[in-house]
């Protein structure tokens, strides 16, 4: 039985579904008992499971997320949720390196199955400390699996497989994402370590990848594209960490060209990442690969400035045609 | 809606419940000058705030306002400790913090917004001001984020030897963050002259802080770090005016740092203009009515009336003078100019151009 559910419904469902399945899932993070923090995506959780389930905790991401990763090494499948992923960065220890390190330092006898879950919230001109999207440095942390849901399906199945997985998780979602609305089926519990990028678009004139939010942007500038007579493929990363770019490799042996879309930053990012795996793969392009990205600049809060920091569909377009425009 | 309610005893006893009888407050060791100096400035912040609340409605400043309507007293008292060499840190509800230093109205009302002649050039906005000039070294929306910037102000201060201290505003939320407890630990063992300024509103956000905290009193944490401390009524501005005072002085003269925790409570939300509403939970109006009853304004206006310090005269004026200062601030603030686009590569560097 499909239902009709938003990107905010779709991880809620998520949520409920883990939670009336799995007594050893619990949530910890800000803001679970208000409904503005995490905007509609775990919307009366705490009424449902218990408040003792869906913990709203004193300001400290630090111990929060310290002690969600301790549940997770004693039985608990712990989600730890910060509403923010800029206030996350104040607990990077125990994500880089207690998590992530657990396995491979103790001879692969223990991993937290925790999940950190993470939300980008941008825009709204509410500047440089509350508009991060810091999802590529945390997939250059082996031993921490990152995963980004573009998709409405995505957002409820990623996390699903996420809090399912016995390494530690990080689960990115955007809040320019949550209005996307798709019919989704039932559930199908499916292993994250067979969870890969995938082609949402076949085309044959150039690669468009993105992940999370880009991919939209990617999947819009598509559909422009194509009444332009140019037939983009759109293939969206899903796993940022370990990243398989074989489809992406196979896309571009086939379009010739590539443009890498990142609503991170541009040094040492993501689109760089991927331009930089297909080139180790692939001799020849038929044009530079390009990659669409913020500027290497913090977010500004004033308005005209704000206006040309984010990269939108249009700018993604104009690097489609700076790829055709060289010679074909 | 979802209500979040909790009940219990309070450590800090009668700081806590407006309903308590109150004291008259002291004004008798402060001259007119100054007594009207802490008028000017309350009226200032309120009217300020109330302000941006307006340019927030009409949809003008787009980021978060968070307004400290009702806190006014802990920054005007505070200030009144300070000197030109003082180096002062705020947080996200820092409009008062800038402003009870002198700060001007225009450029606040500028950064709000994100116009160029701003606090911050318009690169910042309500959350993140601004103002060298005046000691201001910087506010920012990361909680506790700024604490142990003052504690480094208190070691610059402790090599220059000239009597300097570091000071920071904060929230009893931030009290959570481990930073609080390592800074005031390095402070209290370096003995650093560092002035650390609780505002403790009893609520983060959404939640009253008996859902975050074994205990209200936030003063007890300077007992476990050995630090002085004061928990006083965050409402009177004298007796902020003088425990700040208290804890500068010793510090000033190497007694090491302070703890000044002054109990108050803001009228509007978490975020933004409105009353009834914290980050979508339900606010009690009863707290906010009982509270209303104990604003630092009219409790200051009634004791310098009572004193013959002022008459109800001198004060309307006064007050439509700092009204008329707020509105013709605004006026210009919209009509200002916002920051070139090339502000947003020029300024990632300090001092010019980023490649
Ligand atoms: C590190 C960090 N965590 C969480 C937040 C979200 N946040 C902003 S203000 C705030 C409440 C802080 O409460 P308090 O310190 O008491 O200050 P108040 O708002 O009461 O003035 C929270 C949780 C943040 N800005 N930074
Ligand atoms: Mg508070």
């Amino acid at each position: 039985m499909t239902v009709r559910a938003t990107y905010g419904e779709a991880i809620r469902l998520g949520f409920e579904y883990l939670m009336e399945r799995y007594s050893n899932v619990f949530c910890i993070g800000q803001g679970l008992w208000s409904p503005w923090y995490v905007g509609n995506s775990m919307t009366d959780l705490d009424h449902k499971f218990g408040r003792h389930r869906v913990i709203d905790t004193p300001v400290s991401e630090l111990a929060c997320t310290g002690a969600a990763v301790g549940a997770s090494l004693c039985g608990y499948r712990a989600i730890v949720i910060h509403p923010r992923m800029d206030f996350m960065v104040l607990a990077a220890d125990p994500i880089i390196n207690q998590a992530a390190k657990w396995s491979h330092m103790l001879g692969g006898q223990a991993a937290p199955a925790v999940t950190v879950r993470a939300i980008i919230n941008r825009g709204g001109e509410q500047g440089a400390q509350h508009s991060q999207a810091l999802h590529s440095w945390f997939a250059h942390i082996p031993g921490l699996r990152v995963v980004m849901p573009a998709t409405v399906q995505d957002a409820r199945d990623l996390l699903i497989s996420a809090v399912l997985c016995d390494d530690p998780v990080m689960y990115i979602d955007d809040r320019w994402l949550y209005d996307l609305s798709e019919d989704l089926p039932d559930v199908v519990e499916r292993d994250l370590r067979s969870e890969k990028p995938r082609v949402l678009r076949s085309g044959k004139d150039v690669t468009l990848v993105g992940s999370s939010y880009s991919t939209l942007l990617c999947q819009q500038a598509a559909v422009e594209l194509e009444k332009q007579g140019i037939d983009a493929e759109v293939i969206d990363l899903r796993v940022l960490n370990p990243l398989d770019t074989t489809s992406v490799v196979e896309s571009v042996a086939k379009t010739g060209r590539l443009v890498a879309v990142d609503g991170g930053w541009r040094t040492a990012g993501l689109a760089g990442e991927v331009i930089a795996r297909v080139s180790e793969s692939l001799g020849r392009f038929k044009s530079r690969p390009i990659r669409v990205t913020l500027p290497d600049a913090p977010a500004p809060t004033s308005k005209p400035l704000e206006a040309i920091y984010y990269p939108d569909s249009q700018r993604v377009i104009e690097a489609v045609q700076e790829t055709l425009a060289v010679a074909r | 809606m979802t209500d979040v309610s909790v009940t219990r005893a309070s450590d800090l006893g009668g700081l806590a419940n407006p309903a308590r009888p109150l004291s008259p407050i002291d004004v008798g060791a402060y001259d007119d000058a100054t007594l009207r100096h802490f008028l000017t400035l309350l009226f200032r912040i309120r009217f300020a705030e109330e302000k941006v609340g307006e340019l927030v409605e009409r949809g003008l400043a787009k980021a978060p306002c968070h307004l400290g309507i009702g806190q006014e007293a802990v920054a005007v008292g505070v200030s009144a400790a300070l000197n030109a060499r003082d180096r002062v840190f705020g947080g996200h509800r820092s409009h008062s913090h800038y402003l009870a230093l002198g700060g001007d109205v225009y450029k606040l009302l500028a950064e709000v917004l994100g116009k160029l002649d701003g606090t911050s050039r318009g690169m910042g906005g309500s959350m993140h001001l601004y103002g060298r000039e005046l000691g201001f070294y910087g506010s920012v929306p990361l909680v506790g984020a700024t604490i142990p910037l003052a504690v480094g102000a208190g070691i610059a201060a402790q090599m220059e030897g000239q009597g300097a201290v570091g000071v920071c505003y904060f929230g009893d939320g931030a009290t959570e963050e481990g930073v609080f407890h390592e800074s005031m630990n390095l402070a209290s063992a370096m003995r650093l002259p560092v002035l650390f300024v609780c505002e403790n509103n009893l609520f983060s956000s959404h939640l009253d802080i008996n859902l975050r905290q074994p205990s209200d009193r936030i003063g007890r944490y300077g007992d476990a770090h050995v630090v002085n401390t004061r928990s006083v009524d965050g409402n009177d501005t004298v007796a902020v005016a003088k425990a700040a005072n208290e804890l500068v002085t010793h510090a000033r003269n190497g007694g090491g740092p302070g703890l000044l925790e002054a109990v108050t409570f803001r009228h509007r939300g978490h975020v933004g203009p409105k009353e009834d509403i914290d980050v979508g939970v339900r606010r009690r109006q009863s707290d906010i009515d009982a509270w209303k009853r104990v604003d630092p304004i009219p409790r200051l206006i009634s004791a310098l009336r009572d004193a013959n310090r002022m008459t109800a005269g001198e004060i309307a004026q006064l007050e439509q003078s700092v009204r008329k200062e707020i509105d013709e601030a605004a006026t210009r603030a919209e009509a200002a100019a916002y920051p070139e686009e090339r502000a947003l590569l020029d300024l990632v560097y300090i001092g010019g151009a980023s490649k």
